[in-house]
């Protein structure tokens, strides 16, 4: 792919491009991109993914919210050259071929959402949560989530939501 | 042989039905504004204002116009040129687009520049110059009545100060009466702190004018797409029909999606003079400090009482503080919206309100912010009032209440403000609620823990309020009457889509409005599929906020699938050869009333409308039903909260939060308790933390979510819900009342009232929201009120 511009008759400046190489939701990639790009437009914009939102630009909404190698890490708030010769993974790639991941599955059982818009950040965020405690208390949830918000829910059907998927997964094994 | 369905199987009226939306929204497959990509679409970037009041002396973009990848760069001269430097506002006044002579808040829209891409448009806006004369800002309603305050809105003509309007409303002789009559008089002021509704989705929109057709279509977060497609005929100057307005999936709204922006008409006009298609999308700073913010108003109100508790009358006055233009999202004939909707819920005979709106330096919008117009500010004040009074008169608070309450056998019920109560059973709502928290043990456990010094505090707050505008004779934004619609098609084999002129944004209407599909016609919600937002395909609506749309699309909803009905029965005689009225109804199926056993389904009746249908029957199973509402709709809650207050340092945690929601029939339970616990949310978060305020200068503090605090899940209690109460609302169609926001409009008051009943005995009446620790902390110490809106850092 290539950017055309219009030829102004002057010699514009340059500008400076980085290759990178990632993994997103198993599949390798490689960008050229812009040294500020921010991870979240490289997602969103680069590949194509859309299902990581963008709410604040100030890692205050969590909105969105991927898994680099495993952790949470809201993506507005990491350039994509940090991302070189990391996995990340989104919204998008939680489910399998034919069936939804538990939280998935969870969010939807328990109502755990409305707008919807929240949800991906969400769901990355528990899942990092269920990955390093697969039986979390009602606290233990909270404070997981505590750096995503969310406008609709009262977030009580959501902490629902991820001990759901928590007890799905825990008799899955 | 055919037979009645089940309805809550085929998933009707009453079902828990699992959200439709939520298949695409779990998987990260929505389709946000931000998510749609056009071919050779550029982004659009909006300079803002750094200062709340100035002089523009001179704005110089040569410098954005040499950055590589632009493409233009708007100011406001060149909108002038174009007649589009101010739009007309939802209620009469006038709005600048983009700055010319003045700018007059801070975050105001000066420039856009439109390029290849956000960050180049951003690179852009920075290196416009914009020289500014900086002028005194005006930042609450006593400033912009004194004495040789500037004059904000020098561009109008006849528009000496800075007063919008006075404005009243009920029975003034009246109310004086009563207040002679008063053995006592309860006085209590307070301020609603101006808050935002700050869905996480900011605004945004893509202009797409194609030249070739002359064809105007704008993907935009908009609650109310056919109110834009008028606004947008009537600004920009184009004809109605070659506009189409989508509406995609939304982010949430809570009523910040209902006017019009600067953005939007600033990507319409980009669209129109590059011929390309042009994304607009808002930062967070941006939506938090230029759109439609919500409350921001002072009142002021005593009641008349008789000493064995009856209320004789109420009198209030407010002050309105709308920002620097007055584009309030209302009802024209109102120029509070239904302030006067306070005090509904109780038997009052007389009742006065008067009310002044002025200018001010920060943002414009007055929206009604998970509220229908104005209704929360009323309910709280109603709710602080009432505590305040039982306390005056040594009465116990539920049962001051209860005496006087509009009782169950004087609906309907006229208030003093003019408004008719249509149904309710509020003592019986009240008597859950008072069971719930355990009343009379916690009183009890409520002295024993004064007697170690310990805190506690309880709170309630019982209200109703006005629900579904129109009807169209008294409600009507810009004339255009508010009503609304659906459209139903049964397609040959039984399926069908409905489309409204509604605009969900998290209420889950592609789930409810095939429950009533299903409700009405048995044909099962799993095969009725939701449409709403495209102007070019919905039938004209007025979109949804104000808890309007079950009230009143969803209504339209039931009529359309009615007409549907009695085609079908038509049909149906026809199928089993006998007339009409020898044709019974029950759920999916109609029957020989004399043989019960001789039925077709409705399945059946649509394949006859498109293959075999009577001689002289128009073909085809669609139909549009517009309803007109006859009245608003009146649900009841009761919330009741128990706090504890930490004496050393003013912070309060909730113990217990209990809500009794009695909104007539609900469609979808698990839906209609999602709205309460995200309405009481926002109820906490408005007494606890979330407010937008501004120093001096009119800098707004609350530009940001490190500033304007949202509560998380860490810190939002939980919620304990009862819906035993069920009274139909006598004139809709399936007997449901509006409720997205009774949570959000009555609860507030009942964390208040706890905290404050906790500091019991301290003779502390108010302390104004949001009752943040310092401020709790302040009023135990000193025995002493904490008003205003809340103080900010200075640099003195």
């Amino acid at each position: 792919m290539t950017m055309v511009y219009a030829d102004r008759g002057d010699d514009a400046e340059q500008i400076p491009v980085r290759r990178i190489k990632f993994t997103i939701n198993g599949d390798k990639k490689i960008a050229e991109v812009e040294p500020r790009l921010l991870l979240s437009h490289l997602i969103r914009q680069g590949v194509g993914l859309t299902g990581t939102h963008m709410g604040c630009d100030t890692t205050n909404c969590g909105a969105c919210t991927v898994l680099v190698d495993g952790k949470a890490v809201k993506s507005c708030t990491m350039l994509a050259v940090q991302a070189d010769g990391r996995e990340i993974e989104t919204v998008e790639g939680l489910a399998g071929q034919s069936e939804l991941h538990p939280l998935q599955e969870g969010f939807r059982e328990e109502h755990g959402l409305q707008c919807g818009f929240c949800t991906p950040g969400m769901m990355m965020a528990a899942k990092a949560l269920l990955a390093r405690n697969p039986d979390p208390t009602e606290e233990e949830i909270r404070w997981a989530l505590s750096g995503n918000l969310c406008r609709c829910t009262g977030y009580q059907n959501i902490v629902k939501s991820v001990l759901w998927a928590a007890d799905k997964l825990r008799s899955e094994g | 042989m055919s037979q009645a369905v089940d309805e809550i199987k085929i998933g009707g009226l009453g079902a828990s039905r699992k959200r439709v939306e939520d298949s695409r929204f779990i998987r990260g497959k929505g389709n946000y504004t931000d998510d749609i990509v056009l071919p050779g679409m550029l982004h659009m970037e909006i300079l803002r204002s750094p200062l709340a009041h100035a002089r523009i002396k001179s704005i110089d973009a040569s410098k954005a116009w040499d950055v590589p990848g632009v493409h233009l760069v708007l100011t406001g001269e060149m909108m002038a040129t174009r007649n589009l430097a101010w739009m007309p506002t939802l209620s009469y006044d006038t709005q600048a687009v983009l700055a010319t002579d003045k700018v007059r808040f801070q975050g105001q829209e000066v420039a856009c520049v439109i390029a290849d891409d956000p960050y180049i448009a951003k690179d852009a806006c920075e290196a416009i110059v914009v020289d500014y004369e900086p002028l005194p800002a005006i930042v609450s309603p006593a400033q912009a009545v004194a004495d040789g305050a500037p004059v904000i809105r020098d561009d109008k003509e006849n528009q000496p100060d800075n007063v919008i309007y006075d404005w009243e409303v009920g029975d003034r002789a009246g109310t004086d009466r009563a207040f002679e009559q008063a053995d006592v008089v309860s006085r209590l002021k307070l301020h609603y702190p101006r808050s935002h509704p700050s869905p996480i989705e900011c605004c945004g929109s893509i202009a797409d004018f194609n030249r070739a057709t002359s064809k105007l279509t704008v993907y935009m977060t908009t609650q109310a797409p056919h109110i834009i497609r008028a606004a947008v005929a009537m600004v920009a100057e184009l004809p109605e029909h070659m506009i189409r307005i989508i509406s995609p999936d939304i982010g949430g709204g809570f009523g910040n999606k209902v006017p019009v922006y600067p953005g939007y008409v600033c990507s319409i006009l980009a669209s129109i003079l590059l011929e390309r298609p042009v994304k607009w999308i808002e930062d967070k700073s941006g939506n938090l400090i230029s759109t439609g913010f919500a409350r921001d108003i002072y009142l002021d109100g005593e009641m008349a009482l008789r000493k064995d508790g009856k209320i004789l009358g109420v009198r209030m006055h407010c002050d309105a503080d709308h920002g620097a233009f007055f584009s309030d999202a209302q009802p024209s004939k109102f120029k509070i919206g239904l302030l006067h909707s306070a005090f509904a819920a109780y038997d009052i005979p007389a009742a006065h309100l008067t009310a002044r709106g002025t200018y001010s330096n920060k943002a414009p919008g007055g929206v009604a912010y998970r509220c229908s117009f104005r209704v929360t500010e009323a309910m709280f004040f109603q709710e602080r009032m009432v505590q305040a009074a039982a306390d005056d008169l040594g009465m116990d608070q539920a049962a001051f209440r209860r005496l006087n309450f509009v009782r169950d056998d004087q609906f309907p019920h006229r208030t003093p403000f003019g408004f008719l109560l249509d149904s309710g059973q509020y003592g019986k709502c009240l008597d859950v609620g008072l069971r719930a928290i355990d009343y009379d043990n916690f009183r009890e456990q409520q002295r024993e823990a004064r007697e170690r010094g310990r805190l506690l505090g309880l709170g309630i707050s019982t209200m109703t309020e006005p629900l579904g505008a129109g009807n169209s004779r008294e409600y009507d934004i810009l004339g255009i009457k508010m009503f609304d619609s659906a459209d139903l098609k049964v397609h040959m084999t039984g399926k069908a889509i409905v489309r409204t002129g509604a605009r969900g944004q998290g209420q889950g209407h592609e789930t409810t409005w095939a429950q009533i599909v299903a409700h009405e016609l048995g044909i099962p919600a799993e095969d009725v599929v939701v449409e709403e937002g495209d102007t070019d395909t919905a039938p004209f609506g007025m979109g949804t906020y104000a808890s309007r749309s079950t009230p009143v699309a969803g209504a339209a909803v039931a009529m359309v699938a009615r007409k549907i009905r009695a085609k079908a029965r038509k049909l149906a005689a026809h199928l089993l050869e006998v007339s009409e009225e020898d044709i019974e109804w029950e759920l999916g199926r109609f029957y020989v009333r004399s043989a019960p056993d001789r039925g077709v389904t409705i399945q059946e009746c649509a394949i006859a409308a498109y293959s075999n249908m009577p001689d002289g029957m128009e073909p085809g199973l669609e139909n549009t039903a517009y309803y007109d509402p006859p009245n608003l709709t009146w649900p009841f809650a009761v919330y009741i909260v128990t706090v504890e207050v930490d004496p050393q340092t003013g912070v309060w945690d909730v113990l217990k939060v209990a809500a009794v929601d009695d909104c007539g029939v609900r469609i979808n339970p698990m839906i209609v308790e999602g709205q309460i616990m995200g309405g009481l949310t926002e109820a906490y978060a408005m007494s606890n933390m979330q407010f937008i305020t501004f120093d001096a200068d009119g800098n707004c503090v609350g530009s940001n979510y490190m500033d304007y605090l949202l509560p998380t899940a860490w810190e939002t209690p939980g919620f304990e819900l009862h819906s035993e109460v069920v009274t139909p609302c006598p004139h809709h169609p399936i007997g449901a009342k509006g409720i997205g926001e009774c949570a959000a409009v009555g609860g507030p008051a009942a964390f208040v009232n706890a905290v404050i009943d906790a500091l019991s005995g301290t003779g502390v009446r108010n302390i104004d929201m949001p009752l943040l620790p310092d401020r709790v902390w302040e009023a135990l110490t000193y025995h002493r009120d904490v008003s205003g809106a809340p103080p900010v850092r200075s640099d003195d």
